[in-house]
């Protein structure tokens, strides 16, 4: 039987997959946005994840991806065996749970619903946005440093990996930036450029200024998402705990009692709050 | 009436009201009781601390708490009372025409009733509208494409029985639809959120103004891009101005967007009553000044006659209200009570 500490391991180990699972809409980790309540491991390799979200009414698109997501990031773990996420307080939790852990599609798991389409078209469309969104962080942050339009249009992968994007927000999406040119093939040997669009076409730097508008609307909505999905969540666990609203801008971040990744317990739910003042400079 | 720091005096239609009954006695459901528990979410999100209802309050209120946190203690002149039905989540309906007139005649002239239909009932949509005009004389409706039907997961504007209804609302002088593009309740399996119907119906029916409900935030570039090719196409602020407390800098770059590719006479102010109350949404509204560097960049500014025309004027326009006539008739019944 595994020891105690070895199960703690293991948990902490299941975050950080989780942490690599983001809801498509806002871009964000899972974990980051408070969704993920509970992670349990036993001794036959099996990982239970409760998960909720900010309400009852969420898309059930979404909200599958981000169960199929996780146990398909959790799987990667050479010791796990089972996966077995588990939607709670969603108005289709019973099919998205089942479907998942079948291993269906979307269009079967919710076939007494009748959905009329695949979500690959939908998965497609998110990730251009996320994709927008992180390189309009990477190029105000290059802008912030005192960099011209010409230097960034024609910026190549290598001094892009040698650059310095300075702390926080930049710091943060320069890896997340990257992922995406490569797994896209926009970008992958050192000499092509870092700023290209969707489609892989280069930007010319007098087209930078109304490509960065449109870039601009793109983290507008999301950012409203975020702020507003945030807001939800910590209404309602708020209000199911028995707490006043007020607490959601008075939260911590960590679990008090063990912090770091290996708690496998729900964060207080004043966690959101602290998760969204965190972003909270991109605001106000 | 809302009588600004300097003393003068604005003209306030708000353009987003609901009086609904989300009460544990009228769900018929836990549909029913998540879906005012998710409103009450967007209530304690969003207010100020001080000015947050008890839940109670909040699923069921009277209309005398309504026109008074509107008209007494708010400073509306007038509301557009929109009508939600969601008879498969309440007994009665979450709010009826007939709740919503019923409401609305106790006061005159301050309440615009609009109505609503659901293109997928086919010819008694049709006849759904004659009866209300006929029996409401409705000049708009409030559209909810997400909403659940039967085996029917939603709907498009585009849809050939939403069009017949649109020839209709177009020949009985139903000129203003209301269409709930934001946040929104059911999205299922497509993008819910998706506002390309919109471009459509607006090309095809210039005699009809769509009033694009809560901006269609979520996908707030879309919707942009479709309301500057569409002069009939207008965007509510029910949702996005309570931003304006807790994120005043996210609303400002919101608002800058929207003056930039709408201006400023495409714009209609909103509280959601009851989700938001219109005090305190109006007074911060008057008194914000959007940042500099947004100003510069956008080209644009939220002037005081900016701030008139989304407060009141562009709403007046679209529902024939004369102001000046309406602002006169109004101070008559103070004085009348006044003097009883």
């Amino acid at each position: 039987m595994a020891t105690f500490l070895e199960h703690d391991r293991r948990t902490g180990e299941v975050w950080d997959r989780l942490a690599l699972v983001t809801d498509p809409e806002l871009d964000e980790p899972v974990t980051r946005l408070g969704f993920v309540e509970l992670v349990t491991v036993d001794d036959q390799g099996g990982v239970d994840i409760v998960f909720r979200l900010p309400t009852y009414w969420c898309s059930a698109n979404f909200a599958f991806l981000m169960a199929d997501d996780m146990r398909r990031s959790v799987m990667v773990l050479p010791w796990v065996r089972h996966v077995r996420p588990r939607l709670q307080d969603h108005m289709v939790a019973d099919e998205i749970n089942r479907g998942v852990a079948a291993g269906s599609s979307f269009r079967e798991a919710m076939k007494d619903f009748a959905p009329g389409e695949t979500l690959e078209e939908l998965r497609e469309k998110f990730r251009r946005k996320a994709f927008e969104r992180r390189q309009e962080v990477m190029i105000l942050a290059l802008r912030n440093a005192g960099y011209d339009d010409v230097s960034i249009c024609l910026m190549n992968l290598e001094s892009y990996d040698r650059s310095d994007f300075g702390e926080g927000e930049g710091a943060y999406q320069k890896p997340r930036y990257r992922e995406i040119l490569v797994e896209r093939g926009l970008a992958s040997l050192p000499g092509d450029r870092a700023f290209v669009t969707w489609s892989g076409d280069p930007i010319e730097p007098r087209e930078l200024a109304p490509h960065l508008r449109r870039l601009r609307t793109v983290r507008i909505n999301m950012e409203f998402n975020s702020a507003l999905c945030r807001g939800l969540l910590g209404a309602r666990y708020l209000e199911r705990d028995g707490r006043s609203a007020e607490l959601t801008r008075t939260g911590t971040r960590e679990c008090v009692a063990c912090p770091g990744a290996g708690c496998g317990q729900r964060q207080p739910a004043g966690a959101l709050a602290g998760a969204a003042d965190e972003g909270a400079g991109m605001f106000t | 009436m809302f009588i600004t720091p300097t003393g003068e005096k604005v003209f306030v239609i708000d353009g987003h009201t609901h009086f609904w009954d989300g009460s544990p006695a009228n769900q018929l459901n836990i549909h029913g009781r998540q879906f005012i528990d998710c409103f009450y979410a967007y209530h304690t999100s969003l207010s100020p601390p001080d000015k947050l209802w008890p839940k109670e309050q909040f699923e069921k209120y009277t209309a005398e708490q309504m026109y008074h946190d509107l008209f007494v203690d708010g400073p509306d002149d007038m509301a557009i009372v929109q009508s939600t039905y969601l008879t498969e989540f309440y007994r009665n309906g979450f709010n009826t025409i007939d709740r919503n007139a019923e409401m609305a005649k106790k006061y005159q002239d301050r309440f615009i009733v609009n109505g609503a239909f659901d293109p997928r009932d086919g010819e008694r949509a049709l006849e759904y509208i004659h009866y209300m005009k006929e029996t409401f004389g409705i000049k708009g409706v409030k559209l909810y494409t997400a909403e659940w039907k039967g085996e029917s997961r939603g709907w498009k504007l585009t849809d050939a029985n939403a069009y017949r209804c649109f020839e209709l609302c177009q020949k009985l002088g139903i000129t203003n639809i209301h269409v709930h593009k934001g946040p929104t309740i059911i999205p299922l399996d497509k993008d819910a959120f998706d506002v390309h119907d919109v471009d459509h119906a607006a090309t095809d029916f210039q005699g009809l103004n769509f009033i694009i409900e809560h901006c269609g935030l979520p996908r707030l570039d879309d919707f942009c891009w479709i309301a500057v090719q569409e002069t009939n196409v207008y965007g509510g602020l029910a949702v996005a101005l309570p931003f304006i407390h807790g994120r005043p800098r996210y609303f400002a770059e919101v608002i800058s967007e929207l003056l930039f590719w709408l201006g400023p006479d495409k714009l209609l102010f909103g509280s959601d009553y009851a989700i938001w109350t219109p005090r305190w949404l109006v007074e911060k509204f008057w008194n914000f000044e959007l940042p500099e560097d947004l100003k510069k960049e956008h080209g644009v500014d939220l002037s005081r006659e900016a701030k008139e025309k989304i407060l009141g004027l562009n709403a007046a326009r679209l529902y024939g209200i004369d102001v000046e006539a309406q602002k006169a008739k109004l101070a008559s019944y103070v004085h009348a009570t006044a003097a009883e």
